[in-house]
């Protein structure tokens, strides 16, 4: 048991928060002082504002059926127009609104059940730790690409429940240990024993002492699922999950593929939508490295001062 | 000593036993075993001992963070366990508050310092309005040294000293008018410069308030510093008690000497060389009867390989468990001072 | 004072690291002095920049720290010049370092004796009967059971790590050994035991030794000379004894009182008040001048130098004649 002699002064160090503004001034200063943070918000908040103002950017109604067919890109269709007639850029922007709605949403419901396992593991302990731990570890290993083409066979039509559905049940085991960890480790820190000992109850102990001090996992845990919800939901959208007449990149991958986009010599059918999925996975996994670099000093860049 | 009618809290019988390994493993850790103390009002017990002689443990009993495996503790005469109500509980927990011992981890570092003694505030003293609450608050701060009290309920723990943050430790204990203070190592982490300034504040608070304190340590100079009464414990179980000058000045159980003759002291002058000491004290896994100290005690006799031996009083409120210092023998146990003389 | 050359002659060295905030000296200006078979003390509370110290002198500072100015001779070579092949060829032979902790110092994963083999052969090819002589030869002289050779960190007891440690700085008898508090992680008694075998280490092979601690009581039964340390300065520095008995500087008085005695009467102490400061955001002058009992207007603008005074250089202008 070593003895770290500590001094009556407060550390030189970058505090974990800084200032009054709390934790959402930290994070705000830090979004924006990390090159990564910056790019993944910036990309973001880009898709973002396009879903929300999607009836004022797209130039046309991604539905209709007006146009001429696999024309190329000019200044009338800015990337040409589909198999069907459609015009591509408009679908694209419309798809952004599901597309990002689908990973926040598959990605917020993944780590909630991740949180929900991994924590109650870590603090029921005993016969409860092994069930969960058996229960995470059996989804873990579940092949997820065969299992998500079985799901789609037996449920093609099934809608975006079920889309989202398949994402969480093959999403949410990951994060569960990761969270378990850590939970553990928090266990027998001192401000918990302080917290037991003043009279606070179990419950309000893991949700107001405990799931604080693991934000920072949380929301890295939060960013990778998002980011596999992208892909995933992509992949599933693809393979005829979900509701194919929804506009959705992945829906549009499928219609391209369905119509031989790439034979049929309008590649920006497939492009267009790939790219945007590639980016927007980018952007989740840019801000998870910042966030890591962010709550963990030694993996920053060293930038030396000359 | 002071003979009170009935002590603050004692212990009988306290027994805490750990099964290391897992469901069905038959290792079992005996933390601690048969303690028998008291604690009186207005009273500052000191409780030394190695790293895994048992005395963190016995603060997590009194503080009911552990079950004990047999024996009890008596509050007032009234067994712990027979408090089943919450608000039996939440009460005791108010009157019996710890105070742990490192200063960068006894505060959640995402609330400001003020959330402890305020939650604590919330729970013991529910008829407190909000201001009422934060004006309680700020005058407990000041009363432990933190002052002005209101700007440093709004500080994060990052921006306290080390010696500020056990400070917050003690306004949070002091909430809801406690009887004893649970004090797990609370100045080992601290620079010794600022040490001092802690153990003033104990003994301003027992003096002041009538506070009583069981002050955990390993540091026996400290201990004999602040406290009245002082309790060397070795492998779980209580090697000798009494009056802290009295066990200083006589000590009787050769663990006590031991530790004694290794204390660096400053002030003293070049002691000379004990006797090369490699042994470690024990984890008790599993042991026998047997007094568990006998593998490093020079005077051991076959006594002590076959029963523990018992605390027995040895000199005015002093007691020690030793065979060899309890039998009238006087040659087999010299004293310190004549321990000294013939090495 | 010194007769024979130093051993180790530490001139102005100071250490700086980079922070968010800027530059911050971790240590500043500080020289001494280690003569052949002497046991330099030094002691400071944290923060002080004793252990950057050490590890500045030593050389093993990693960036973002580094050496901003001075020298450290030692063996008539200045070690802030020398570059990395030439130090692993002087380090361990002719000087070691012993670390606060031995499980982080030691390879968890190989045995004791492994150790030691590839700390000798990193230095010299030996056949496998003498590295075994070898590597016996030094565990008996820490007090360790050969038999131990085969053991794993893990399975000896923490001052037999400890020991273990030092064997392992010792095997190749060098001339300096730097220690950054070896025993603050050990109980009281393997504490006294391990100092008493190091004590006794250094008589029998008469290296020169450099002692980090905050335990003032356990350095002043133990070193011939002590250093004071405080906000990366050194403040007080002479020969133990005199120290104890007279401290001359207010922060060394400060301390001295901070430490509560087993024996004597019974005295009320008040420790220091305030603590060390912000080493970003020094006081003007003296750096101990906000908590000093004995301050004078002299002292808030004025950087004190060492003065002499019986024997002892002090760093307060208290003593300036």
């Amino acid at each position: 048991m070593a003895m770290r002699i500590l001094t009556d002064q407060p550390p030189v160090e970058t505090p974990s928060i800084s200032s009054r503004s709390g934790v959402v001034g930290t994070l705000a200063r830090a979004l924006v002082s990390n090159r990564k943070a910056l790019a993944g918000t910036v990309v973001l908040g880009v898709f973002a504002f396009v879903s929300i103002f999607a009836a004022v950017i797209a130039p046309y109604d991604p539905h209709s059926l007006q146009f001429d067919p696999i024309l190329g890109p000019s200044r009338a269709h800015l990337l040409g127009t589909t198999g069907n007639g459609q015009d591509i850029f408009s679908q694209l922007v419309w798809s952004t609104r599901q597309s990002l709605l689908l990973a926040v949403v598959a990605g917020v419901m993944a780590t909630a059940i991740s949180v929900l396992v991994g924590v109650s593991a870590a603090y029921l302990g005993g016969l409860w730790d092994h069930l969960l731990n058996l229960f995470t570890d059996v989804f873990l290993v579940i092949p997820t690409l065969p299992l998500m083409i079985v799901v789609a066979a037996y449920a093609k039509g099934g809608g975006t429940a079920v889309l989202i559905a398949v994402i969480v049940i093959t999403g949410w085991s990951y994060g569960a240990r990761q969270l378990r960890s850590q939970a553990l480790s928090l266990r027998n820190r001192e401000f918990l024993e302080a917290a037991r000992v003043r009279g606070e109850r179990s419950m309000y102990i893991i949700a107001f002492e405990v799931l604080p001090n693991m934000t920072s996992l949380i929301v890295a845990i939060f960013l990778g699922a998002a980011l596999y919800a992208v892909l995933a939901a992509a992949g599933l959208q693809f393979i005829g999950l979900g509701d194919t007449n929804d506009l959705s990149w992945g829906t549009m991958l499928y219609w391209a593929e369905n119509n031989g986009a790439l034979l049929a010599g309008s590649p920006l059918w497939v492009l267009a939508p790939g790219l945007c999925i590639a980016v927007l996975g980018a952007a989740f996994a840019l801000l998870n490295y910042a966030f890591d670099e962010i709550s963990n000093p030694a993996l920053r860049p060293v930038r030396r001062k000359r | 000593m002071k003979t009170e009618p009935r002590p603050l809290l004692e212990t009988v019988s306290l027994t805490r036993h750990f099964r290391l390994g897992g469901v069905f493993s038959k290792r079992i850790l005996h933390a601690v075993d048969d303690v028998d103390l008291a604690i009186g009002a207005a009273e500052i017990v000191a409780l030394v001992g190695e790293s895994g002689s048992g005395k963190s443990t016995i603060a997590r009993l009194i503080a009911r963070v552990y079950r004990p495996t047999r024996g009890e503790i008596r509050y007032h005469g009234r067994p712990l366990s027979a408090m089943r109500s919450r608000a039996e509980q939440l009460e005791y927990r108010g009157h019996v508050p710890m105070v742990f011992q490192d200063p960068y981890g006894s505060l959640s570092p995402v609330y400001r310092v003020s959330h402890g003694v305020l939650r604590a505030l919330k729970l013991h003293r529910p008829a407190l309005a909000k201001s009422a609450r934060e004006q309680v608050a700020a005058e407990l701060f000041e009363s432990v040294g933190l002052s002005p009290g209101r700007e440093f309920l709004v500080k994060y723990p990052y921006e306290l000293s080390g010696g500020q943050r056990q400070r917050v430790g003690f306004a949070q204990a002091l909430a809801c008018s406690p009887e004893l203070i649970l004090a797990d190592e609370p100045v080992s982490m601290l620079d010794v410069s600022v040490r001092i300034g802690v153990l003033n504040l104990m003994a301003t608070l027992r003096r002041e308030l009538r506070i009583s304190f069981l002050y955990i340590t390993h540091d026996i100079a400290s201990a004999r510093y602040v406290a009245d009464r002082l309790i060397v414990m070795y492998a779980g179980q209580i090697a000798e008690s009494g009056p802290v000058e009295d066990v200083l000045a006589h000590p009787k159980h050769p663990y006590t000497q031991l530790l004694l003759s290794a204390v660096p002291d400053p002030r003293a002058p070049i002691s000379l060389p004990a006797s090369s000491e490699v042994a470690e004290p024990p984890r008790v896994v599993s042991p026998g009867e047997g007094c568990r100290f006998r593998a490093r005690c020079p005077f051991a006799i076959d006594e002590c390989s076959v029963s523990t031996p018992h605390l027995r009083l040895l000199r005015p409120a002093h007691t020690a468990a030793c065979h060899v210092a309890a039998s009238d023998v006087a040659d087999l146990m010299p004293d310190t001072e004549r321990a000294a003389s013939s090495r | 004072m010194i007769a024979a050359a130093p051993v180790l002659e530490v001139k102005e060295l100071s250490v700086e690291y980079q922070t968010d905030a800027g530059a911050v000296r971790a240590v500043d200006r500080v020289s001494l002095d280690v003569a052949k078979g002497e046991f330099l003390g030094i002691v400071g509370e944290s923060g002080c920049g004793k252990s950057t110290l050490l590890f500045a002198i030593a050389r093993l500072l990693t960036p973002p720290a580094e050496i901003a100015g001075g020298s450290v001779h030692f063996g008539g070579r200045d070690m802030v010049a020398m570059t990395e092949p030439e130090l692993r060829h002087i380090r361990w032979r002719d000087y070691s370092v012993v670390m606060q902790s031995a499980m982080n110092a030691l390879n968890p994963v190989m045995t004791i004796g492994a150790q030691l083999r590839d700390a000798i052969e990193a230095h010299e090819r030996q056949s496998a009967q003498s590295l075994r002589e070898r590597s016996e030869q030094v565990m008996r002289l820490v007090g360790i059971d050969p038999v131990h050779l085969g053991s794993y960190p893990h399975q000896l007891s923490g001052g037999m790590r400890q020991r273990a440690m030092i064997a392992m700085a010792l095997v190749f008898t060098p001339d300096l050994v730097i220690m950054d508090e070896p025993t603050s992680a050990l109980d009281v008694v393997a504490q006294r035991s391990l100092m008493l075998q190091i004590k006794d280490l250094q008589r029998r092979i008469g290296f020169a030794a450099v002692f980090v601690t905050h335990d003032m009581s356990l350095v002043s039964h133990f070193s011939d000379r002590l250093a004071v340390m405080y906000a990366g300065q050194i403040v007080e520095i002479g020969d133990t004894r005199a120290v104890f008995a007279d401290p001359k500087h207010p922060y060394t008085k400060g301390l001295m009182h901070s430490f509560p005695s087993i024996s004597g009467p019974k005295e009320r102490l008040v420790g220091i008040a305030g603590s060390p400061p912000d080493l970003l955001h020094l006081p003007s002058g003296c750096r101990f001048h906000p908590r000093c009992p004995s301050v004078m207007p002299r002292c808030r603008t004025e950087e004190p130098p060492f003065y002499q005074q019986d024997g002892d250089l002090v760093r307060c202008h208290l003593y300036d004649r």
